[in-house]
């Protein structure tokens, strides 16, 4: 989806503090979050990978942007649990005085009815483009490469399609892909021309580019 | 009017409770898992991994051809670590990792990532202006340095293997682990080491 998390080339943000020798976690609670996420994902197994990412996607953009990274990640948990029916919303929200941040409902994605394919369509030295693609729901492509030419340099691992898998649609399999993009091309501005992003990618993301 | 938000402590333990109280959390996996992540599987573990490369010459070429391999042969794997690339500097390629998507990291080598990493600035702004937020961040390169920016975007996870300060040549493995530093393995930062 075009959401808030789709946050690379968007223009308006400051300055970057980093904090010296900073802690794993800033507070009981951070851990905590975290931690809930491993058992529910790994130990309860309840929800996979791409679903919890796309939980957090689907919070309201204000949400997003005002929340902390692990109030995002209590937030999807939470969120999922419910959706899930692992546990009660009420049982949940009524706990605490004031509002309870959740996500917002998923969209519905429809099958594309692809299989897993034995052979790497494309490979490296090749010129591709990205699909124009606009998702309802989770994707991994970010907007600001969408319709750009790149150079595939790299042909990672076949890995399962988050696109389908957040969306409980058949599992399968594609290659992922590093390309690269010229900064200034992606952008059409004056960063300097030996800059250059590299995005990793799925198959299904691209077209072949002469 | 809008409610006010309950703070994320008293939401965590909401949810804690709730799961307490259905039977669903296996006793001690929480503070385990936090122990784990605090002491455990955290960037000094990539530390390790870049000193062996600047002194190890074999190690060196196995990470760059096989980097879950190489980090797996010292210990360093599991979660987030399905796919590992060590991405090698050069006097001209400087790399720096970033997800513009959400904070994806490769936890056996770099642990989980701090807040810069995943602040909504650092994912907006270093995909189109690599050389100025570098620049703000303390890490002036020359003009002719080539910038690569990673964007974590698939399951590929990154981590940066800075150039060996040339005063530090010679050393032994165990005092360069000391010297590097975890801005060093995300890209943001070379190494440097003062003349003694």
């Amino acid at each position: 989806m075009d959401g808030i998390h789709d946050l690379g080339g968007m223009a308006g943000f400051g300055g970057i503090s980093v904090e010296s020798d900073e802690p794993v976690f800033h507070d009981k609670w951070e851990g905590q979050a975290f931690a809930l996420n491993i058992i529910a994902i790994g130990i309860m197994q309840k929800y996979n990978p791409d679903e919890y990412r796309h939980a957090l996607e689907r919070m309201a953009p204000v949400d997003y942007l005002n929340a902390s990274y692990y109030e995002r990640v209590l937030t999807g948990v939470a969120s999922l649990l419910i959706e899930k029916g692992v546990i009660d919303k009420h049982a949940l929200t009524s706990r605490v005085e004031g509002c309870y941040p959740l996500a917002r409902p998923n969209a519905t994605v429809h099958d594309d009815g692809k299989t897993t394919q034995s052979a790497a369509l494309f490979s490296v030295g090749d010129k591709v483009r990205v699909r124009n693609i606009h998702s309802a729901g989770h994707t991994r492509m970010p907007g600001y490469v969408r319709g750009h030419k790149g150079e595939v340099i790299h042909v990672a691992p076949y890995f399962s399609f988050p696109d389908a898998a957040a969306h409980e649609l058949p599992f399968r399999k594609e290659p992922t892909y590093h390309v690269m993009f010229t900064a200034s091309q992606l952008w059409n501005g004056d960063e300097a021309n030996n800059d250059s992003v590299v995005v990793d990618l799925w198959e299904s993301y691209l077209e072949e580019a002469s | 009017m809008t409610q006010t938000q309950a703070s994320p402590a008293k939401r965590t333990k909401a949810l804690v409770d709730t799961l307490e109280d259905l039977g669903l959390l296996p006793d001690g996996t929480i503070d385990q898992l936090i122990h784990d992540y605090e002491e455990e599987i955290n960037w000094r573990n990539g530390a390790k991994v870049v000193a062996r490369a600047w002194t190890d010459l074999a190690y060196r070429e196995r990470l760059f051809s096989d980097g879950t391999a190489a980090c797996a042969e010292m210990g360093f794997e599991g979660v987030q670590g399905e796919y590992i690339v060590a991405l090698e500097c050069l006097p001209d390629i400087h790399h720096v990792v970033v997800c513009t998507q959400c904070s994806c990291t490769a936890w056996p080598v770099l642990g989980l990532p701090p807040n810069w990493y995943k602040s909504p600035e650092y994912r907006a702004r270093v995909v189109r202006n690599s050389r100025q937020v570098l620049h703000e961040m303390g890490l002036d390169l020359a003009k002719e340095v080539n910038i690569r920016v990673w964007d974590t975007t698939a399951e590929t996870r990154y981590i940066v293997i800075p150039l060996q300060p040339a005063n530090t040549i010679g050393w032994k493995e165990a005092a360069l682990v000391e010297v590097v530093s975890r801005e060093a393995m995300f890209g943001i930062a070379q190494i440097v080491v003062p003349e003694r």
